[in-house]
């Protein structure tokens, strides 16, 4: 198998997301297999039919036997593999690998987490040797010690970070499924102002703690068409990742995104410019920053001031569900990205996916990109999804 | 049998135990001199296990820092930051000497031994000009 025969050979025939917010009394489990009932519901698929699973959460430490065991399924296939909230989208990469060789016939992938019912941020990290003596407030700490490293570097300041979460809540204004959407505008100084965190990350510069739980279903492209919905196909998918500590990323301002989305625009035979909608895994306010640039929507440096291009009726429409910072964070978000890069395409080609305020949907969206991050700045992965005429 | 699995334990524990002697030790390849941190059984992306423990002058300059926000009942505000040491390599420590969030970047700093979660580690003060 090389490049060519993963190039728009799968597809994702149904979406779905579930308990995005606050679900008192409901585990982890039963939202993932909700999202999971609900995805093969949209695809018309019977769950007999599901011979491919891939899941990770932060609740379990073998979560695609757990969910295939809750299910009544029995896997051919099978890969619960966890680097961080980007897991889904080499999850993505597998299964179409998977599905190509022949070895499934039809993919799922989800997630659940009930973090917010819970008690709040759930990890099963393990303490970092030579970072836990310290008592880092992880993930913040690392984040911020990027930020700052960032500020310095390029002249940046809080108000430049402040845009990206401005940004954000105006694309949550527009989705009423975003977590925020009735919360009004954010200014510069309510995001200033907001308690601090982490220096200098304040509140509103970190993302939700929701619960939620989603789930994607794939088949090879000739299934793909006999489905209900319009298949969206998966162009390109790449990965790639230097460090699982902070202080071991080699350079504070420049993410393994810069090799994900080379690779994954190679394999897709698009380039940056080409895409329509840009959904980017916003733990923090300087992921979007770092990652526009990484990915090359921008150089270096430019993305604090590209970052306005990103508003709703810019020039780049980027995180249009109001992203991990106003829509959904149920503590790994690598699936919301993807779910949002696929609506976008689908509503664009006429399903109905849900309801938007004006501006919330992208007219004639072709293709999207997907990105996400996993650890702290650690994994990246991008995957880039488009409609059949781009194949 | 490589060379380093004659010693009694492995690097991490080695570490503190060159602490515990009051010695701040980190490794470095015999065949290029370059030096890493944190402690392992080879050096990171070649695989080369010709290494040796050298003492470092446990000087270093602030990379990058926050200050991690704390309730007085808990401890209050404290400083985390990453220090490029003076051989290289990059580590996180607190830096001491002055309040938490006031720590610049660029910022000299010398290393210093104290004991944290019961075991000896680095920490840094800053050094004023």
């Amino acid at each position: 198998m090389n490049i060519s025969e993963i190039r728009g050979k799968t597809a994702v025939v149904g979406l779905a997301e579930t308990g995005c917010g606050v679900t008192p009394g409901w585990s982890a489990m039963e939202l993932m297999a909700t999202a999971v009932y609900d995805a093969l519901e949209d695809s018309g698929i019977n769950i007999k039919e599901v011979d491919g699973l891939f899941a990770a959460t932060a609740f379990h430490s073998m979560a695609a036997m757990s969910l295939s065991e809750y299910l009544g399924i029995r896997p051919k296939f099978a890969d619960g593999s966890n680097i961080g909230g980007s897991s889904f989208l080499s999850h993505i990469l597998t299964a179409a690998m998977a599905l190509q060789a022949g070895l499934i016939n039809v993919a799922v992938i989800a997630y659940g987490s009930n973090q917010r019912s819970a008690g709040g941020f759930k990890t099963i990290s393990e303490a970092m040797p030579f970072e836990a003596q310290y008592e880092p407030r992880m993930p913040v700490t690392a984040y911020a010690l990027a930020a700052k490293r960032y500020m310095h570097e390029f002249n940046a300041s809080r108000k430049h970070l402040a845009n990206v979460a401005m940004a954000a809540r105006e694309w949550a204004l527009l989705n009423p499924r975003a977590y925020m959407h009735e919360k009004g505008s954010l200014t510069e100084e309510d995001i200033l102002s907001a308690r601090p965190i982490v220096d200098p990350l304040g509140k509103l510069d970190c993302c939700l703690v929701t619960d939620g739980a989603a789930a994607i279903v794939m088949t090879r492209s000739d299934k793909a068409r006999d489905t209900r919905n319009t298949p969206i196909y998966l162009l390109g998918a790449a990965m790639e990742h230097h460090h699982r500590m902070i202080s071991e990323m080699p350079d504070f301002t420049t993410t393994s995104a810069v090799e994900s989305g080379k690779r994954a625009f190679e394999m897709s035979g698009y380039k940056f410019s080409d895409m329509d909608t840009v959904q980017l895994y916003d733990a923090f306010t300087i992921n979007t920053i770092l990652f526009l640039e990484d990915l090359g929507f921008c150089k270096k440096g430019e993305g604090k001031d590209f970052i306005k291009e990103t508003f709703p009726g810019g020039s780049l429409p980027v995180n249009t569900n109001g992203g991990g910072l106003s829509c959904v964070h149920p503590g790994m978000y690598g699936l919301f990205v993807t779910l949002e890069a696929l609506r976008q395409l689908r509503n664009s080609a006429g399903d109905n996916v849900g309801e938007r305020k004006d501006g919330g949907w992208i007219n004639d969206a072709k293709i999207s990109l997907a990105h996400g991050n996993g650890g702290v700045l650690s994994s990246q992965v991008t995957n880039i999804w488009g409609l059949e005429e781009t194949i | 049998m490589p060379e380093i699995l004659k010693d009694k334990v492995g690097p991490q524990k080695q570490f503190h135990q060159h602490l515990d002697e009051g010695k701040f030790k980190i490794q470095r390849s015999k065949v290029t001199g370059e030096y890493f941190f944190h402690p392992r059984v080879a050096f990171p992306g070649t695989g080369d296990r010709d290494l040796e423990w050298v003492e470092v002058s446990g000087n270093g300059v602030v990379h990058s820092t926050t200050c991690n926000r704390r309730l007085p009942e808990k401890g209050g505000d404290f400083n985390l930051s990453i220090i490029k040491l003076d051989e290289g390599p990059k580590m996180m420590a607190m830096v001491f000497g002055v309040e938490p969030d006031k720590v610049e970047i660029g910022n000299k700093v010398k290393a210093r031994i104290i004991e944290l979660k019961g075991e000896n580690n680095i920490v840094f003060d800053l050094i004023k000009d």
